[in-house]
């Protein structure tokens, strides 16, 4: 399967033949770092190889459209409750620099006993199955490929099936998988001593598969109400997992420990979250360490959301951290939205980028007070610990109460998670090996009569599914109601008859976001602004967010709602589109010509940037391919722009209007063409405007040849001039 | 359920870890850790569950929903702690039929009784 960029990922051809797919590789992979990387005029120091294919941050355009990919992996997490929507959304956030896809399970799927087939729906994240994962890695081959660079594909192993999930992630070649017992016990209920035991199996498997492991701690930054004293115990769940995972034979660099800064302002949050993530690295020295952003106090502003996980990502950059995850802005809102995916992996970008070498400037201090909050909070953890054994050890402790209690340690309120080591999902359900006990295959933990001998476990009958791929057992759908195909009969249906709708989640859901902001206090802004949005036509709408500006004069509202409306693509009328000719042509024809041109801001109007981005040499303007230009400046008479031109007798006029008060820029525009043909000049000059609010159809309208808006580069203009000036010698 | 409450005696507790090194509370934390897991790999060691038994099975090249209605029916007989995957390898053995087959017989309500004279060898 191979995709080019100008062409729709193909579902169906991404369901052919799943029965006999097999991954073309297992485990992870990280990013290749290369110091003093030169990318355009710069020399980084924290980047890694470049993609073929992306989407560069937006000023790119003032930097000859570099794209720097930073040299920690970059994690989306993807949740829309159908996989094949998701894969969509993974595209698009690999072509901003996603190398690390997470999909989040299904609600509830960590109590089911057992493995799930088919494809069926998902709530808030789809159903883990063998043939999610083989679509799923499938389509990521064919974006890896588009994109130039390796992507992992995690989601997790946990809940009272986790030994079973890990042979198929193993099977599968998944890369990354979650897995830590104590999330189980004190978030989900499963019976400690059935997470425990099954997690060491899980972990062997996951081992073998060169399968890197995150572990759960930050879920107790996620629940606690103030998140920055549970430090101490955020080091002692590390801590346990990790020994754990060591014990049963993972090796340090397939784990990683998943840590978020805990704080967000107005809190102090550098001064808070330093300490912490100073003394996690210490201590953890020689593990890989997962940076993820705050979730815990981000609601609806996505602005507010952005500036927190620019400041956790300065504090990834200035500890360390090996991937950096994101999360999008709108997470605190709702199910995360496919541009908002893109949106938190920018942030992430952006901020690597701008902080590119920063610790070869900026150290972190170890004298003092920051010293002194270092040691606090490694010494903290280890009294935690000491308290797990006085109490009788890790069950004790958890029955006790002493795990994500609201206190600073060892200050405890009486308000931990209680667990009876008895009770649980799955309570009972741990059975003791018998002396003759075997399990002949391989990645198996323990005691097992088939390691006792010479050779593979797995020998006696030719191999086993991790030695002898052909034996897996391939199920593709057990509901003939809930499945991908009967959902995409809608979907494609739509395709085939050339239909769009709008969408933030699932094809077609026809869901808009508009901002409105209403000139009166909040109760009542916020009623019109629900009437506002039924009188443009949504349906079921819904404030997402509420900001107030002031109690009297007026709050800003984001509301959500459904646009019952499908667009025919075929009916649409689409402005014409000129491809720019090859650069060697345009020079080709200018250079010897002595084509002259007279350019200018007009108008009381101080831009100037916009116009030397068209015709300045250094900026790759219409100067090197040879146009001579005579640039007047700005806050030009239209008059005095003629003047010039006739003492120069151009060939072109240039103007540049950003300004739009009172539709000045179309005014100009008028006049510029009236004078002109006063004058008697119209017929030879090509007369063009540029700026942020001008169209070709604007121009034109104006009686102008043409119009340039946002986005335009030297070589649209100069395209067009020599266009135009071939058509004239030519008539 | 009301658990332990306790101020934050942080200042009085601290005096013990006061004259470790840096490197000595590293090493102290760690030492720590390891006591807590040890009983906990042991367990794991020496006890298995249905999920590990399934997973054993799909290993051994059966579908998820034959190890499932397999690892039900050999625990309800209590016969998980010798190992389902050890139990229908042996019964391909000593049938001679392939690894798949057995297990297929045994959810046909076939080989039970066999079962029961290979744990005696």
């Amino acid at each position: 399967m191979k995709l080019t960029p100008d062409s729709k990922l193909d579902i169906r051809e991404v369901l052919e033949d799943l029965d006999s797919y097999r991954p073309r590789r297992k485990g992870w992979v990280w990013r290749k770092r290369i110091e003093n990387q030169e990318i355009g005029a710069f020399v980084y120091q924290d980047t890694s190889e470049n993609l073929s294919h992306s989407v560069p941050l937006p000023s790119a355009h003032a930097f000859g459209n570099i794209d720097p990919q930073c040299d920690m992996v970059i994690t989306t997490e993807i949740a829309s409750g159908r996989f094949e929507d998701d894969l969509r959304r993974m595209r698009m956030a690999a072509w901003h620099g996603a190398d690390h896809i997470m999909v989040i399970r299904t609600t509830g799927q960590s109590h089911i006993d057992g493995l799930i087939e088919g494809t069926p729906e998902g709530i808030g994240g789809i159903p883990v199955t063998r043939k999610q994962i083989r679509a799923t890695r499938k389509a990521l081959d064919a974006i890896e490929d588009e994109v130039g660079r390796p992507i992992n594909f995690h989601s997790y192993v946990s809940g009272v099936a986790g030994p079973e999930v890990a042979v198929l992630f193993a099977e599968e070649g998944m890369s990354g998988g979650h897995q830590d017992p104590q999330y189980n016990v004190l978030y989900r209920d499963v019976n400690m001593h059935r997470s425990f035991v099954d997690a060491a199996e899980a972990k062997t498997l996951m081992a073998d598969a060169a399968i890197l492991q995150l572990d759960g701690a930050h879920n107790a930054n996620a629940t606690a109400k103030e998140a920055w004293k549970v430090t101490p115990e955020l080091l002692v769940q590390h801590a346990i997992n990790t020994a754990y995972s060591r014990a049963v034979g993972m090796p340090a660099e397939l784990i990683a420990l998943s840590t978020v800064p805990p704080t967000a302002p107005p809190a102090p949050k550098l001064r808070l979250d330093l300490p912490y993530a100073v003394a996690l690295r210490e201590l953890f020295a020689g593990y890989k360490f997962r940076a993820q952003q705050n979730t815990r106090y981000i609601e609806a502003d996505t602005s507010e959301a952005s500036i927190t996980h620019v400041l956790d990502t300065l504090i990834s950059r200035l500890t360390w951290a090996d991937i950096q995850s994101t999360i999008t802005p709108d997470e605190g809102r709702n199910i995360p939205w496919h541009y908002n995916n893109v949106a938190g992996v920018n942030t992430a970008r952006q901020t690597l980028m701008g902080i590119d070498g920063i610790t070869q400037v900026l150290r972190l201090t170890r004298e003092g007070a920051f010293s002194e909050q270092v040691r606090e909070v490694k010494e903290r953890a280890v009294l935690f610990l000491e308290e797990i054994l006085e109490g009788g050890g890790y069950y004790a402790a958890v029955a006790a109460g002493q795990f994500v209690d609201q206190g600073h340690y060892p200050e405890r309120k009486g308000d931990g998670i209680v667990r009876d080591p008895q009770g649980g999902d799955g309570a009972g359900s741990v059975i003791p090996r018998a002396p003759d006990y075997g399990a002949p295959v391989c990645s198996h933990f323990g005691a097992n009569r088939y390691n006792e001998r010479e050779g593979k476990p797995c020998t006696d009958y030719g191999g086993c599914t991790l030695c002898d791929p052909a034996k897996i057992q391939y199920i593709d759908e057990l509901d003939p109601e809930d499945n991908v195909e009967v959902r995409l009969q809608q979907t494609l249906t739509d395709r085939q008859h050339g239909l769009l709708r709008p969408e933030v989640e699932k094809h077609g859901d026809g869901i808009v976001c508009v901002t409105l902001f209403v000139p009166e206090s909040p109760r009542i802004a916020e009623a019109a602004a629900i009437e506002m949005a039924k009188r443009m036509g949504l349906h079921d709408p819904e404030v997402i967010s509420r900001r107030l500006m002031h109690p009297s004069e007026g709050s800003v509202f984001e509301i959500k709602g459904r646009l019952d409306a499908a667009i025919r693509i075929g009916e649409l009328q689409l402005p014409a589109y000129e491809a720019p000719l090859p650069e060697a042509e345009i020079e080709d024809w200018v250079r010897g010509r002595d084509i002259r041109l007279v350019a200018a801001t007009v108008g009381e109007d101080e831009h100037s940037v916009g116009l030397h981005e068209i015709l300045d040499i250094k900026h790759g303007g219409i100067e090197k391919y040879g146009f001579h230009c005579q640039v007047l400046g700005t806050s030009v008479p239209v008059e005095h722009v003629l003047d010039a031109a006739q003492r120069a007798d151009a060939q072109a006029v240039l103007i540049s209007t950003i300004v739009t008060h009172g539709d000045v820029h179309a005014r100009h525009m008028q006049h510029l063409h009236e004078l002109a043909k006063q004058r008697g000049l119209r017929e030879r000059l090509v007369l063009i405007a540029g700026g942020t609010q001008v169209t070709d159809e604007l121009a034109r309208n104006c009686g102008l040849d043409g119009g340039f808006g946002r986005g335009t580069t030297g070589r649209d203009v100069a395209s067009f001039l020599v266009h135009r000036l071939r058509e004239r010698n030519t008539a | 359920m009301k658990c332990m409450e306790r101020p934050d005696d942080f200042a009085v507790r601290r005096k013990r870890l006061n004259s470790l090194s840096d490197d000595e509370l590293h090493a102290r934390f760690w030492k720590l850790v390891d006591k807590i897991v040890d009983p906990l790999v042991a367990e794991a060691r020496t006890h298995t569950t249905p999920s590990i038994e399934r997973s054993v099975l799909l290993r051994l090249g059966f579908s998820s929903i034959e190890a499932k209605a397999l690892v039900k029916q050999l625990g309800d007989r209590g016969l998980l702690g010798h190992g389902a995957g050890r139990l229908i390898l042996e019964l391909a053995l000593s049938k001679k039929i392939p690894v798949r087959e057995a297990g297929s017989a045994l959810l046909r309500g076939r080989y039970w009784d066999e079962l029961a004279r290979i744990l005696d060898l």
